[in-house]
């Protein structure tokens, strides 16, 4: 009998692949058409973002936050100057917490919205994409109506936001909201019962709940798995105690279940921005300390004092008591935390920034074992990548 | 489910000083709770037994691993503190651990319990040149291939130490030694003044 010796074939896939979601570079075992072992090589994007952070003044460092995972922008924000308040022990307005509620959970529809028109993208589907970014412009011009800028906001303040949110903003984004409705209507009507959709991604990529423990998971992809486990509900951070809303469960930890688990989200997303724009009270939206906010504009113009202050403020920054503290936010991947070490000093000593991605990314190689190569496309997609935040 | 009440802070602290007490002598450690989290500070790194203890202790179940980190003090005797971050799904708390270790010192790879752990070693590894014993594929995770130094470390310079170029002649991009046309100007904007302690809203 003549053996015949068969190899695996290893396949470079990315970091040049659309569905690679960026720069994704994945060396593939493959035994024809299956998944053998998957091993992700990252750091494509690493910009250094931690080192850089080490040598700027706090107020310089929190832009680098947008610039991590570019779909959800504000909500990483809002991790890091929670650290900071922590660290300074501040009071914060009411009124700038719920515009960060507000502002958090747009981000929340600007992320999902990005992820389920990608994911339909990338198994066929193009008619949700188109859709969905439509009403993320939208989105992205409220984001210009408060921060003027439509993606890296810099928007969150240590000690609350920037600039007041206008009331015909408010408005605005009262009228989309209620649009927005139909839309979501409109995607689930598309792809919901689709049976490509459903072929491609029911029984996919399971995870289990013990391994999605194991490996770290957060947000979607845990839940997804059916652990209850969400940090607005479960360390209410801002004011996400005083709002109502649910946390969608998955029961099978398919690609299925996280797709409809973030459909719901998006609609739990729109029920809190009711209730934000319901209750959001008036006041200040940042705390009245020269040494933490800038004075005001007017004063500016016939105070000396409130000059020099303003000088230093944007000069020498924040100074933040010593200590270290970790603050978790519940970002639309899963749990965005930052380990923020202060020296005393203006600038920050040490700032880990906990990526959910990352250790998502990890569990790829588990989750497509035995996987077909198109369905690791689909494992890439529910994971919700991006390499900003991943590569740092 | 949801509404399931964060155990009570003291008894948190009991278990937790429970569940390692078969493992430390009560004067090497400190164990605290500050601003929302609990902290465990070690003398010795002797924490896998305790890593364990934590994951399988019916009462804390610290079974998610949430973030692994070092913080540099180039001028401690013990140049590293390792700091690993606990989350338990179950009982709503996180435990932050904490350990100092020399430049030459290598920790043990938490691997075996916590699969997660794989890439937070090997990141630290990279960008901070800590070794860990027992890890199954310690390569380098977010700097280019062949890349030299530990970026994150306090005497890497911030700048670095390389730069990229396109060769034309070669054909392919390639390193050369960093070229900056003007320094890198840092300026220090720190009062020297000391005001009066000016804490919070009292001003």
């Amino acid at each position: 009998m003549n053996e015949k010796q068969i190899k695996n074939l290893t396949l470079n896939f990315g970091p040049q692949h659309p569905a690679a979601h960026g720069v994704l570079r994945l060396v593939l075992e493959m035994d024809g058409e299956v998944v053998e072992r998957a091993d992700p090589h990252i750091g494509l994007l690493h910009r250094g973002t931690e080192k850089l952070i080490e040598n700027k003044t706090y107020l310089q460092a929190m832009p680098y936050f947008d610039r991590l995972d570019y779909v959800s922008p504000m909500v990483q924000e809002h991790a890091f100057v929670l650290a900071a308040e922590q660290l300074l022990n501040l009071n914060i307005p009411e009124r700038a917490l719920w515009i960060r509620v507000l502002f958090d959970e747009i981000t929340r529809i600007l992320n999902h919205a990005l992820q389920i028109g990608a994911q339909g993208l990338d198994l066929g589907a193009t008619t949700p994409f188109l859709w969905l970014f439509e009403e993320r412009e939208k989105l992205m011009s409220f984001y210009e109506a408060v921060s003027g800028a439509r993606l890296h906001a810099a928007y969150y303040r240590i000690g609350g936001v920037h600039q007041d949110i206008p009331d015909q903003t408010l408005e605005e984004i009262f009228n989309w909201s209620n649009g927005f409705n139909k839309i979501i209507n409109d995607i689930e009507g598309l792809l919901d019962e689709n049976r490509i959709f459903k072929q491609r991604t029911v029984d996919i990529g399971v995870v289990s709940k013990k391994e999605a423990l194991d490996w770290g998971f957060t947000g979607p992809m845990l839940r997804g798995s059916g652990v209850v486990w969400d940090i607005r509900k479960h360390e209410p951070y801002a004011v996400y105690d005083k709002v109502e809303f649910d946390i969608p469960i998955g029961k099978n930890g398919d690609c299925y279940d996280r797709y409809l688990i973030r459909m719901e989200e998006m609609k739990q997303s729109l029920k809190i921005i009711k209730q934000v724009l319901d209750k959001i009270p008036k006041g200040d939206v940042i705390v009245d300390n020269p040494r933490i906010s800038p004075p005001k504009r007017n004063n500016m113009k016939s105070s000396m004092e409130s000059l020099i202050s303003h000088f230093k403020l944007y000069t020498e920054g924040v100074r933040v008591p010593e200590g270290s503290i970790y603050k978790a936010v519940e970002a639309p991947k899963g749990e965005f935390g930052v380990f923020l070490v202060s020296d005393g000093s203006n600038k920050p000593y040490r700032c880990k920034i906990r990526a959910p991605g990352f250790a998502h990314l990890q569990g790829l190689d588990f989750m497509t074992k035995g996987h077909q190569l198109a369905d690791l496309v689909a494992c890439i997609a529910t994971m919700d990548v991006v390499f900003g935040e991943i590569d740092r | 489910m949801i509404d399931k009440i964060k155990s009570s802070k003291s008894k948190t602290l009991e278990e937790i000083s429970n569940a390692i007490s078969p493992f430390v002598n009560k004067e090497d450690y400190v164990l605290e709770f500050k601003k929302g989290n609990y902290q465990l500070f070690l003398n010795k790194p002797l924490f896998i037994k305790i890593v364990k203890a934590f994951k399988e202790n019916e009462n804390l179940k610290f079974n998610q691993f949430i973030d692994l980190t070092a913080v540099d003090y180039p001028n401690k005797k013990n140049r590293f503190e390792m700091v690993y971050i606990f989350l338990s799904v179950e009982f709503n708390i996180r435990i932050i651990l904490k350990f100092f270790i020399n430049e030459d010192d290598a920790v043990e790879s938490l691997t075996n319990l916590f699969p997660s752990a794989n890439w937070y070693e090997r990141e630290v590894w990279d960008l901070f040149g800590i070794v860990f014993n027992n890890h199954p594929d310690l390569r380098r995770l977010l700097t280019d291939y062949g890349f030299i130094g530990h970026p994150l470390r306090k005497d890497f310079p911030l700048s670095g130490n390389v730069e990229v170029k396109y060769d034309l002649n070669a054909k392919k991009v390639v390193y050369e030694p960093l070229n900056l046309t003007q320094s890198f100007r840092e300026f220090e904007f720190e009062s020297p003044w000391k005001g009066q302690n000016l804490d919070s809203n009292n001003e």
